[in-house]
């Protein structure tokens, strides 16, 4: 946290006096725990959230911390890299630096997550003891997001405080894992479909089962994100990822997946990396993201083709959440209310390519670069919606079994 | 004070008090400068492992809250670890293990060569030692990386090994187990090279004059004489490699494929990360610390040399 200028500091207002009491409250169990209690104190830190009660769900006694915005103009926000508009000359990020100059308001922005799953496991022993994280804004993708809420990690949102938010695409608006938009809001969206190196796949592809064609044996790669391999291997056994599937339909999904990499058609399993294999041609074929492949193609050439499979892609969305922790809400509400700004969500999408969830973005864009107008894969039409479909919220008991099926399928 | 026990040695009755203070001051440094490093090890090692066989026991209540878990004593986490997961643990040793081997022969020569064979030609020698240690110097994810690149089915080297049917046709060379292997050796060749480098340095060529003057052949000399001598650089780089080798995951998340090259490393990072199910990844970690520990005591009372210990 930054120190705050001494001549800003007004009179010590309740929640300050409030976090200094809940910080010694904390402190004195620490030392408890690390003195006399040893066994239980380690066992504390090594941070699970269960500690003895035998609860299922440890949210209902978390408490969102105090909001000092008024007092610290400071908001934190962890993000994933190269998910911002940034100027290469200037080495900052003109979105951001728009509003601090409006807001007054210091942003530390950091590009702190790498992974839905690896970011979960470093904050989780915090977040289930209601602990600050440092970020009063994360960056997570649907079911991570769904995961969060569902445990209690996450502040309410004031949506008072984000007047703009009424510029939430109608099909975001309500999600099964958070109905009405109380704990998040979309930061930006994609899909998950096909991609082929054009020169080397002449033919390319329209479906799935493409992929296992013969000539590709061996340079066919496919996600990691259970969510996305999983969704389009299940569409392209006609199942409706959105609707009410089960063990049997994602298992049906998991055998072939098995068997098609015991056969070696698939080469490897990726998570981000699968990029590299494309541009060095190990993969000819792919299972990836829209985003990548607009941004791979700016990189390095128009060599490759995106498409959504015939019968059907993922669309998936990053989510902007308050974990229970932060103590800037109303700052990092301001922060939220910036982005969803027309004008400011069409400069971020010029530069991230991928689908900005913000109505009336599609007319700012005309001024600022008119060749993404038409681009169905940051701004989907109607007609390009309609074949997408969003993987649903699984319970914590089925995130464990199909993760477990999938991580099985997939020899790790 | 009293008079000094009859076990004390002779000289200790005829020091001045002034130096028996010393000694004793010298004593209580010895024990001070012993405090921090047994501080360190007990907060940054045997209470991590203590957390570590602790949360290999946990449970999942049933209907519980995804990485929640409570204290229980469920062994069972270690009967499923090894049931599901002796695959892998198992391939990661055999694959440290053959690593460890080849980076023995290729460390060994490469160390002789600069330490006893290049020993006049000091400047040769020290070019060749910063050649050696120069891999360090950069992140051994980004050259595993790099290989990935040079080895690809597109590049130059597959289609070299193909022309000369080394490799057949549809033969490539990443995502395979010999990649892993090639992986393994390659980051963990400078940890086996340096301890061997370190005692080959040392060792006094007269040695190998007088076996000459013995009419052994060079063979025998370097069998009866350098061999022995460099034990020590041996046995340390041997464990150095195959000890992290067999816990690696990042050579086997590059350059291995999705089939027959899975190591344990990436086994429980997955289960920690992607399934969060911290029990089972505790209790494969346990197991896997406890098979090193078994080899290297095994290997340590068959091999082993009074030079290290």
């Amino acid at each position: 946290m930054a120190p705050q200028p001494f001549n800003r500091r007004r009179k010590p207002t309740d929640p300050r006096l409030n976090r200094l009491i809940a910080a010694q409250v904390s402190r004195r169990r620490l030392l408890g725990g690390a003195g006399g209690l040893g066994l239980a104190g380690l066992l504390a830190a090594c941070g699970t959230g269960g500690t003895g009660t035998g609860g299922a769900s440890s949210a209902a006694a978390l408490t969102p911390a105090a909001d000092v915005s008024a007092d610290e103009a400071v908001v934190n926000w962890a993000n994933w890299t190269l998910y911002l508009d940034y100027d290469d000359e200037t080495k900052k990020y003109p979105s951001l630096e728009a509003f601090m100059e409006k807001s007054g308001l210091t942003v530390n922005y950091s590009e702190d997550v790498d992974g839905n799953d690896s970011y979960y496991g470093k904050v989780q022993a915090q977040l289930s003891r209601g602990q600050d994280i440092g970020q009063d804004i994360v960056t997570l993708t649907d079911y991570m997001a769904a995961r969060l809420i569902r445990q209690g990690y996450t502040q309410e949102l004031d949506r008072s405080n984000i007047p703009n938010a009424e510029n939430l695409l109608p099909n975001l608006q309500d999600v099964d894992f958070d109905p009405g938009r109380k704990h998040s809001l979309t930061w930006q969206s994609g899909f998950a479909g096909i991609a082929w190196n054009k020169e080397k796949v002449p033919g390319g592809l329209k479906t799935v089962s493409d992929l296992w064609k013969p000539e590709l044996k061996g340079r066919v790669e496919v996600l990691d994100e259970m969510r996305d391999t999983m969704g389009l291997l299940m569409l392209e056994q006609g199942v409706d990822i959105a609707g009410d599937w089960g063990a049997d339909e994602f298992g049906n999904a998991a055998d072939l997946l098995e068997q098609q990499i015991d056969s070696g058609q698939i080469r490897q399993v990726k998570g981000n990396s699968y990029k590299e294999d494309l541009v060095s041609e190990d993969a000819l074929a792919v299972i990836g993201w829209s985003g990548d492949i607009t941004q791979l193609n700016f990189e390095e050439g128009d060599k490759w083709e995106f498409a959504i499979p015939e019968a059907g892609g993922t669309l998936w969305s990053d989510n902007m959440l308050v974990p229970i922790g932060a103590t800037h809400k109303s700052n990092a509400e301001q922060l939220m209310n910036h982005y969803y700004d027309p004008e400011v969500a069409a400069t971020v999408a010029a530069y991230v390519n991928y689908i900005c969830p913000v109505e009336g973005a599609r007319e700012a864009m005309e001024g600022i670069d008119p060749s993404l107008v038409d681009n169905p894969l940051i701004f989907p039409t109607e007609d390009f919606l309609s074949n997408v479909s969003i993987f649903r919220t699984l319970d914590s008991g089925e995130e464990n079994e199909y993760s477990s099926m999938f991580s099985g399928a997939i020899g790790v | 004070m009293r008079a000094p026990a009859s076990r004390r040695p002779e000289p200790a009755e005829n020091l001045s008090a002034a130096e028996q203070k010393a000694e004793k001051a010298r004593g209580r440094i010895g024990v001070g400068l012993i405090v921090p490093g047994f501080v360190f090890l007990l907060l940054f090692f045997a209470a991590p492992v203590f957390v570590l066989l602790a949360m290999s026991l946990y449970a999942k209540p049933p209907g519980a809250e995804t990485g929640v878990f409570v204290p229980a004593f469920e062994v069972s986490n270690y009967v499923v670890a090894l049931s599901e997961y002796w695959v892998p643990l198992l391939r990661s040793f055999l694959f440290a293990g053959i690593a460890t081997v080849l980076a023995l022969i290729i460390g060994y020569t490469m160390a002789y060569l600069v330490a006893v064979r290049l020993r006049q030609h000091k400047l040769l020698a020290a070019i060749l030692l910063v050649i050696l240690i120069a891999p360090f110097f950069s992140s051994f994810v980004l050259r595993t990386q790099a290989w990935k690149q040079i080895l690809s089915d597109e590049g130059f080297v597959v289609e070299a090994l193909r022309f000369v049917a080394i490799l057949p046709e549809d033969g490539r060379l990443t995502a395979t187990s010999i990649a892993v292997v090639a992986g393994l050796t390659y980051n963990f060749l400078p940890f086996m090279t340096l301890p061997i480098y370190a005692s080959l340095e040392r060792l006094d060529t007269r040695l190998l004059e007088a076996a000459g003057d013995l009419f052994a052949s060079p063979m025998t000399a370097f069998r009866k004489v350098t061999l022995p001598l460099s034990m020590p650089g041996v046995f340390a780089g041997t464990l150095l490699t195959f000890i992290p080798a067999s816990g690696d995951y990042i050579n086997a998340t590059i350059l291995g494929n999705n089939r027959d090259t899975a190591m344990i490393g990436q086994v429980i990072d997955s289960r920690f990360f992607k399934i969060v199910d911290y029990p089972m990844a505790a209790a494969l970690s346990t197991v896997l610390m406890v098979v090193i520990l078994i080899l290297v005591m095994a290997y340590i009372r068959k091999f082993g040399t009074k030079e290290l210990f």
